[in-house]
């Protein structure tokens, strides 16, 4: 707890990217021997403040001191030095040399000029040992399981000195019991004094181990408090930056059109998938805006995807249009009428080298061959239909997509699924990193296409999005699917409610349906 | 933004036909400098020693097209100059000698589109750098031919099989027009037909692709396939010519020209762009700048220098336009 003189303290950190701001007066604040957790949803700012910390990124303003004296690291290395070490969701040692080397690499014992093997094996085992990890530290890291691996890591940060060790995910692929080793260790590190900065989706992971949390949004933060003075809603509530009861209304381009719901489109049931899926549940009507909610990490991609077919689910039944399927690839699922937009434009979405055109055909191209050879007049004719009809905006047809807008690429995208006639499209965020205007206008957009029949399963972290937007949402938390509210009850409190699983109300009704 | 896009426009163009302008300055040196250089001579000597360069580098652009590179190529040719002789010689060969050589001729190109297939299978299936992938076919294909003809050499005189490296219509060798047709098949394939564009799209963006419903294994398994279709007609080219198979030899090194007149033409090595037509001029080039050099006096060697200086040059320039 923070008795003594806080160890970090960083104030009014600031950071611009090409003069957006990432971080707007940003604080954090550690005690010596307190584990700090750092929560926020996606571009709140956390990575970036830890970079400004261990001097990945440079600030632009704000100071920053460790143990009372002002610091400004020139680069992680640096850091490392400096007492303050990371800890990545990906670990970055060597994979194929020994847990010992691991340890000591980049300032290996030597002795007559060689490298001192006993004393450095010596000292690695002893290290683990602290954690109460005994493995044979000759062999190669990349034998041990990632719990082990990240063990490792951390015991390297301590062989520093570390004052403070920073955790980024450390979580996200390790399983429980390795986790409850992980959170041992992090108990371990507290009471060396060592302080730690913990960086989680995984809300009730929290609870379990940190003494204080700070929640950042939107570059700022928003929120210091002991764990034990707020529950989950209001954390939730501070990450979303919702007040409880209200919600701006009209603040999207959806008109509220009472759905007239048609055939069922999609029915997913006990969907499972990897680690972060383990029951989750959706359906969608044609002519519906189903709303599918969550924190991140709460596993709403993984299901878009699995219900495409990008990634098959390990268990679980899938319908589509009524039948049982199990798409392998998405050429199945598109068969069968089926649409997706992901959430990262750039990686998964646009073929930056091809025009506009290619691209808003790639999908539909094989329905406008002729004896092998593209129809270019039937193209051509598409391509001007949705051109003008999303009203996309390009010098010609033939520019380069990546030379476009964001929300202009997110038209293309949308054009590419709507030219196949879809009867289900799958919308992950669909109006993310989209200027204002342009995201009303795709909001309106989807909103006309589900009143002409079309089934829009929708992913969206905005809440207002969800709220409006949606004829029906399902919530997912941790995995499962906690709720299955209608239109008249997804009230923003009423999902904040669900994803922080502590409205019975909101659960019960899952079982309805 | 869309303003913007005037500059790398020009840079584009530049990067696309740098090859031509460079292949254009040094037929004009030559018509200049090089004594009995226009002729039809020397024409033909030229285009019938490019000729197998250029064919595998077809097949080489469309897997480069799709982010890829094969280094089999060279052992593939090997396979199939071996397999040819093996046929028509054969006493099967000898007694239907039309049938010989129509076998000799197809299983042999089939056999290397077979290999070529494999390939693509096994980058496909365990998802191996094709680098890696490649490389495996390049090390046992070479053994494969040796084991085929216990490493001994073939020397056979069969008019009507080597009519491919030796042929000739209207004066025009054969290969040439084998080489002319197979650029303008591949070219016409990339611009015009469902699997052209296929290759761009998994080349541009696989993932993108794949969720776009391009079925990106097939697509991936096929080019290969086809670069091994070419190898395998080029390496019939080279036995005939030669008049021998020698399994050791034949296509030696020919990944590195093929990969280098695909670089000297202008298609970059991430995929999603390609021109055929490109890697035509590119290798039209290194052939040339070699001919010019031994024409006028200078040594293969100082000529092996100077093609390394081109290859270089060449992405340079692709690093220009891509950094602008």
């Amino acid at each position: 707890m923070p008795s003594t003189a806080p160890l970090l303290v960083m104030r009014d950190i600031d950071k611009r990217f090409l003069g957006v701001h990432a971080l707007a007066g940003a604080s954090l604040e550690v005690a010596p021997g307190e584990i700090m957790a750092l929560v926020g949803q996606n571009g709140a700012g956390k990575s970036t403040l830890i970079k400004v910390l261990t001097g990945a990124y440079p600030k632009d303003g704000g100071s920053i001191a460790l143990a009372g004296e002002p610091i400004d690291f020139a680069s992680p290395q640096e850091a490392q030095r400096g007492g303050v070490s990371t800890i990545y969701q990906e670990i970055n040692l060597v994979p194929f040399r020994s847990v010992a080397e691991n340890i000591f690499l980049a300032r290996e014992h030597r002795r007559y000029g060689l490298l001192d093997w006993g004393r450095m094996n010596a000292e690695a085992a002893e290290l683990l040992r602290r954690f109460a990890v005994e493995i044979d530290v000759r062999r190669p890291l990349t034998e041990f399981s990632t719990a082990i691996q990240q063990m490792v890591a951390i015991a390297r940060a301590v062989s520093f000195k570390a004052q403070l060790v920073i955790m980024d995910e450390p979580t996200s692929s390790l399983d429980e019991r390795e986790v409850e080793v992980l959170f041992d260790v992090m108990r371990q590190l507290r009471a060396e004094g060592v302080a730690v900065i913990f960086i989680t989706h995984r809300l009730d992971e929290l609870y379990q181990v940190c003494d204080r949390v700070t929640v950042m949004r939107d570059g700022r933060t928003v929120m210091t408090s002991c764990m034990g003075d707020v529950d989950k809603l209001h954390l939730i509530s501070a990450m979303l930056g919702r007040d409880l009861e209200t919600v701006r209304s009209h603040a999207t381009g959806f008109s509220a059109a009472a759905a007239k719901a048609g055939d069922q489109v999609l029915a997913a049931e006990g969907l499972r998938i990897g680690r972060r899926v383990r029951d989750a549940r959706v359906e969608v009507k044609a002519g519906q805006i189903v709303g599918l909610a969550g924190l991140l990490g709460s596993g709403r991609t993984e299901v878009a995807r699995a219900v495409f077919g990008a990634d098959p689910p390990d268990g679980g039944t899938i319908r589509l249009m009524g039948r049982e399927v199990r798409p392998r690839e998405p050429s199945d699922a598109i068969a069968l009428g089926v649409g997706y937009c992901s959430e990262d434009r750039k990686a998964d979405g646009i073929i930056p080298d091809m025009s506009v055109r290619e691209n808003i055909t790639l999908a539909i191209l094989p329905r406008l061959i002729k004896m092998g050879v593209v129809d270019e007049a039937r193209q051509r004719a598409i391509v001007d239909k949705f051109m003008t009809r999303l009203a996309i905006k390009a010098s010609s047809v033939e520019q380069k997509i990546r030379d476009l807008s964001g929300g202009n690429q997110q038209k293309v995208l949308l054009a590419r699924w709507l030219c196949t006639d879809p009867k289900l499209l799958i919308l992950d965020e669909p109006t993310r990193g989209i200027d204002v205007g342009a995201k009303a206008e795709i909001q309106a957009l989807i909103r006309e296409l589900a009143d002409q029949g079309l089934g829009v399963l929708m992913i969206s972290s905005e809440l207002e999005e969800i709220v409006e937007g949606a004829d029906r949402v399902f919530v997912l938390s941790d995995g499962r699917t906690v709720a299955d509210l209608p239109r008249a009850k997804a009230s923003a409190s009423a999902i904040m409610a669900a994803m922080a699983h502590e409205d019975a109300a909101a659960v019960r009704e899952t079982a309805r349906g | 933004m869309p303003q913007k896009s005037a500059s790398p426009d020009v840079l584009a163009f530049l990067r696309r036909y740098a090859a031509l302008a460079a292949l254009l300055v040094l037929l004009a040196f030559n018509f200049a400098v090089t004594p009995h250089f226009a002729s039809l001579q020397t024409l033909n000597v030229n285009l019938t020693q490019v000729a197998t360069i250029v064919i595998v580098s077809v097949g080489m652009t469309l897997v480069i097209a799709t982010g890829g590179i094969d280094l089999s190529v060279g052992s593939l040719m090997a396979i199939s100059g071996a397999l040819a002789p093996l046929i028509f010689l054969s006493s099967f060969g000898r007694s239907h000698p039309g049938i010989g050589n129509a076998l000799a001729f197809v299983v042999s190109v089939g056999v290397a589109g077979i290999f070529g297939a494999f390939n693509g299978w096994f980058i496909t299936r365990f998802q191996v750098q094709p680098i890696v992938g490649t490389l495996v076919m390049f090390i046992a294909g070479r053994g494969i031919g040796q084991v085929m003809t216990n490493g001994n050499l073939q020397v056979f005189k069969n008019p009507t099989f080597q009519f491919i490296g030796l042929g000739r219509i209207f004066g025009v060798p054969f290969q040439v027009i084998v080489m002319l047709a197979l650029v303008a098949a591949a070219a016409w394939t990339l611009r015009r037909t469902l699997f052209g564009r296929e290759i761009l799209a998994v080349g541009g963006n696989e993932r993108a692709a794949r969720l776009s419903g391009v079925p990106v294994n097939r697509v991936k398994r096929w080019v290969y396939a086809i670069s091994g279709l070419c190898a395998g007609i080029a390496g019939l080219v080279v036995v005939s010519i030669n008049s021998s198979s020698d399994a050791n030899r034949v296509g030696l090194g020919m990944e590195l020209d093929a990969i280098a007149a695909v670089a000297v033409g202008g298609t970059p090595f991430t995929g999603g762009q390609a021109s055929v037509v490109g890697s035509l001029i590119g290798a039209l080039l290194i052939q040339l700048v070699r001919y010019t050099l031994l024409a006028n006096g200078v040594p293969d060697a100082a000529a092996l220098v100077v093609k390394g200086a081109i290859i270089a040059g060449a992405v340079w320039s692709q690093q220009r336009g891509k950094s602008a």
